[in-house]
């Protein structure tokens, strides 16, 4: 985990397949309150592209982009 | 003794009590283990069949058969409601049933239920064929539709059998032709995320397809209301899309019962991905829909995760340390039209390959689709 940052919800999408992290986060995201903090842990690659991508689009803010051995920690604070 | 419970008798269920039955038998005969099978509904209900309700190629009552006739007579059958799990005492309460039940091993397999009231709007403005009432009202509305923009709007997420809403687009744009109608009716599809599937090599198949057939594809697009007198929909992204027949995948959500019993949020069970054993409870299983694993909330799945417990709880009745687990073998065929399907298998971190559909797939899903009920009893 970041030292920074301290989620107040993480998502484990690591492995995920059908239909994958950014489904699994926009699911989550839909029964949240603003200014709830969401760690997304992923193993796709592509999550670091399509889950900012998204975040911009629904106007949340990313927060951080951890890269770890084969996975990656994404923050980001729903608005 | 050991008696196992396995609340809900859907797909996942159904399995698991036929597996039990068939495993443990000599144990069972020899009144060393109960495995009862506690479920709402006596009829077993077989929602793949939903798809082909609105084209008129099936109805409801095709998709249901007395519970009974599918369960081992190993089994104890229980049709009730089950209102409480308290994992603490291991016991289970039930609507109809004064006295609590206890277990041992527990195994939830109930399913997940359609929240259309949870987007402001849907219920009134949207159609959906995901459950019996919906499917008919849809049938008897695409009857009657000539002309105008028919909408098939993903909204709910996590949502059952992720292929289905490409499915149905796919089959009304052919329905439309046969009928000498496409030409009259604006097709569009959208998708919660930036394509038109969660899985890539899907995404890219059906975007190719939708191109072919003229189906407008809407991307990043997540519904924040309809409003039904104006025929609008409104996402979270900004967007406003007017519609004549919207056609929604609703909200999903799990089982109150397990947010009750702190198995989980949202209804859906934490479970370890492969040993399917929840994370907040001892002897306590989930599989199907109802399980939060990273794949498709799908009949195949659930069949599979049944296997697993099915063998997990045989080896724990048998005092060796159970091996088996669940890799996250998903199957799903999915129908490109009236009379084309293809298919495709893949795991946890898999991507599958998507085959050329053909007609004999088509023929393979609506064989399999049939043949279900042996699946059910655990012939299969
Ligand atoms: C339109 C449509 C098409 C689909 N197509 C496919 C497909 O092609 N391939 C595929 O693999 N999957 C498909 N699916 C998905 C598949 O139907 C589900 O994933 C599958 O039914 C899940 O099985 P389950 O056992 O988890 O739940 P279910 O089959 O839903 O069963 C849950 C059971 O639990 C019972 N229950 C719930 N709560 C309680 C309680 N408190 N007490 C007692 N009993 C309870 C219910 O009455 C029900 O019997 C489709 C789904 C839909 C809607």
């Amino acid at each position: 985990m970041s030292d920074a940052i301290s989620p107040d919800v993480t998502i484990d999408s690591r492995g995920a397949t059908c239909p994958g992290p950014l489904m699994d986060l926009i699911g989550k995201v839909k029964t949240l309150e603003p200014g709830t903090v969401v760690e997304l842990q992923t193993t796709a690659r592509n999550s670091t592209t399509d889950v900012p991508e998204w975040l911009e689009e629904a106007g949340h803010d990313l927060l951080e982009i951890e890269e770890l051995d084969d996975e990656w920690r994404i923050y980001l604070e729903v608005n | 003794m050991h008696r196992v419970a396995i609340v809900g008798g859907g797909t996942g269920g159904t399995v698991l009590a036929n597996r039990l039955a068939d495993e443990l038998r000599s144990e069972i005969e020899a009144g060393e283990v109960d495995v009862r099978l506690i479920t709402a509904d006596e009829n077993h209900v077989y929602k793949p069949t939903f798809l082909y309700v609105p084209f008129g190629k099936k109805t409801v009552d095709d998709a249901k058969r007395p519970i009974e006739e599918l369960v081992d007579r190993r089994v104890t059958l229980t049709i009730d409601e089950v209102t409480d799990v308290d994992t603490e005492r291991k016991r289970l309460s039930l609507a109809e049933r004064a006295t609590e039940l206890s277990y041992d091993h527990l195994v939830l397999a109930t399913g997940a239920t359609l929240e259309p009231e949870a987007v402001p709007g849907l219920a009134e403005g949207g159609h959906h064929f995901y459950g019996p009432d919906g499917a008919e009202a849809l049938r008897d509305e695409l009857a009657a539709f000539t002309e105008g923009h028919l909408v098939l709007s993903v909204v709910g997420v996590p949502h059952m059998c992720p292929a289905a809403p490409v499915e149905f687009v796919l089959m009304v744009d052919d329905w439309l032709r046969e009928r000498g109608l496409r030409e009259d009716v604006e097709l569009t599809y959208t998708y919660p995320i930036n394509r038109a599937h969660g899985l890539e090599s899907i995404a890219d198949w059906a975007s190719d397809l939708f191109e072919d057939r003229d189906v407008n594809l809407e991307t990043f697009f997540n519904v924040d209301e309809v409003d039904p007198d104006a025929e609008v929909v409104e996402t979270v992204e900004g967007k406003e899309l007017e519609y004549d027949l919207l056609v929604a995948i609703p909200p999903h959500r799990g089982s109150d019962l397990v947010t009750a019993a702190g198995l989980g949020e949202d209804g859906w069970v934490d479970v370890d991905r492969h040993t399917l054993e929840a994370t907040g409870a001892e002897d306590v299983y989930a599989i199907g829909d109802t399980a939060d694993v990273p794949t498709s909330k799908a009949g195949s799945v659930a069949h599979y995760e049944a296997g697993v417990v099915a063998d997990r709880i045989a080896s724990r009745v048998r005092g060796t340390v159970p091996t088996a687990t669940y890799d996250g073998k998903t199957v799903c065929f999915l129908e490109a039209g009236m009379d084309e399907a293809t298919f495709v298998e893949f795991e946890y971190g898999k991507e599958p390959y998507v085959r050329e559909p053909s007609k004999p797939l088509h023929w393979a899903k609506l064989g399999y689709n049939e043949s279900y009920w042996l699946t059910a009893r655990g012939l299969l």
